[in-house]
């Protein structure tokens, strides 16, 4: 025994922290952007597009659902090269976790979508709006407000897998960390120091998901 | 340097695979006990008692698992445990399947109607009683099809164990393709392995979802 607790480095050891936050903060959010974005697309083709599209669609959402982030991670980074497809680190990261959320949230607009009543588009088809105005202005919409809350869980579960990417070499929060104990030998300090900067970030990405949420979807968002 | 054939390979792979399904039960089991603990603070009648597990449930949700098997991998050494990656990734992958666990079951039971607490009462039941007689069966029951969910999960997160050096799938995939240099293939089998693990439990947690809304 005879261990006693150090955080004397930690007031060097801020910068890097913050550096590996705002990384962490980034990559999220383009992963948010994109993930929902794709998402979008892939639960519209999925129930309106052409069957080959639908089975492609079905496939997807399968293979990513069952097999770990990690795994597709390595796989992107280390295997696409083999065939030609060079990705750089930070470029790797962030597609290996847009196909990975998209396939999660595929389902979860596809829900919202269900419940959005087929009057509805009925009535905007009937007031004369196209097929794709009456998409994106009248049925995606309630679509998102209905599963706001499931959204928001699914981007936070995606900013915490996130510190995976370490592990190709991303300079976010999980890399800051293991330079950070491999220079000052305070292991555990300094996990327990970091793992308390994730849990401030996902409790604050939720507050502002919600807060966000409600001011751009009205009123009902929880 | 040793040449591997493709089936070399899939040998070596497979053979890595049973720790993996070992870890995943072992996780499994060692999560279901705790977390049934966790869940009797979580639903008590005292408050302090349901915040505690509230805040623990809160901790292990709201912080990256590679974080929690790294503290446990740094952090259990210094309370004089001699620590080896299998304990702590069973350790690590247990506390984080007991929190998962927890909330699930806790749901089963919120979704309970009040009048079967009462029922349970009017019959001369004490809380235990109520609880293993009535309450626990049925939120059991109705929560099976996220709980089967919650496994596969836990089958993918055993990934994350290759990070601290525990010998299972990916860390035996990264030995042999750091010999073998054809990342393509391996991770591609590494992938198709964890989907033959996974795919049957995700279907039955489906053929689960779907008898429970029928019903």
């Amino acid at each position: 025994m005879g261990y006693s607790l150090d955080f004397g480095w930690l007031a060097d050891a801020t910068g890097a922290i913050a550096r590996g936050a705002a990384m962490t903060i980034l990559l999220i959010a383009v992963t948010t952007l994109a993930g929902t974005f794709l998402s979008i697309l892939g639960a519209a083709g999925r129930r309106n597009g052409p069957l080959l599209l639908k089975r492609a669609i079905g496939v997807y959402v399968e293979i990513i659902r069952n097999t770990p982030f990690l795994v597709q991670l390595f796989f992107i980074f280390f295997g696409l090269p083999s065939i030609g497809v060079r990705l750089d680190p930070l470029l790797a990261a962030i597609l290996a976790m847009t196909l990975n959320m998209a396939a999660y949230t595929i389902e979860i607009v596809g829900a919202g979508l269900d419940a959005v009543p087929r009057g509805q588009t009925e009535a905007a088809l009937a007031l004369g709006l196209r097929l794709r105005q009456v998409f994106v202005k009248i049925v995606l919409p309630q679509a998102l407000k209905v599963i706001f809350p499931a959204l928001t869980s699914q981007i936070i579960i995606m900013m915490l897998e996130s510190a995976v990417v370490s592990q190709i070499a991303v300079r976010e929060l999980t890399y800051e960390a293991d330079m950070l104990q491999a220079r000052t030998f305070r292991a555990f300090e300094t996990y327990f120091v970091v793992t308390m900067v994730y849990l401030v970030l996902s409790m604050g990405l939720r507050r502002l998901l919600v807060s966000g949420g409600r001011r751009a979807l009205g009123a009902g968002v929880s | 340097m040793i040449e591997f054939t493709f089936w070399d390979i899939v040998r070596n792979l497979l053979l890595a695979a049973r720790w993996t399904v070992l870890l995943s039960l072992a996780a499994f089991v060692g999560g279901g006990v705790v977390g049934m603990l966790v869940l009797f603070f979580r639903i008590a009648k005292n408050k302090w008692a349901r915040r505690l597990a509230s805040g623990y449930i809160a901790l292990f949700q709201g912080t990256p698992l590679l974080m929690q098997l790294f503290l446990m991998f740094f952090g259990l050494p210094m309370l004089g445990l001699r620590i080896e990656p299998w304990t702590a990734a069973a350790l690590g992958l247990t506390f984080f399947a007991s929190a998962y666990l927890a909330e699930i079951w806790r749901g089963g039971v919120d979704a309970l109607p009040r009048g079967q607490w009462d029922a349970g009462a009017s019959l001369g039941l004490h809380y235990l009683q109520e609880l293993r007689l009535i309450i626990l069966p049925q939120a059991f029951s109705i929560t099976r099809a996220p709980t089967v969910g919650f496994l596969v999960q836990l089958i993918k997160s055993t990934a994350l164990t290759s990070i601290i050096g525990f010998e299972e799938l990916v860390r035996t995939s990264n030995a042999i393709n750091n010999a073998t240099f054809e990342p393509f293939t391996v991770y591609g089998l590494v992938a198709l392995i964890f989907f033959v693990m996974c795919f049957p439990l995700t279907q039955y947690a489906r053929s689960l979802e779907r008898r429970a809304t029928s019903n």
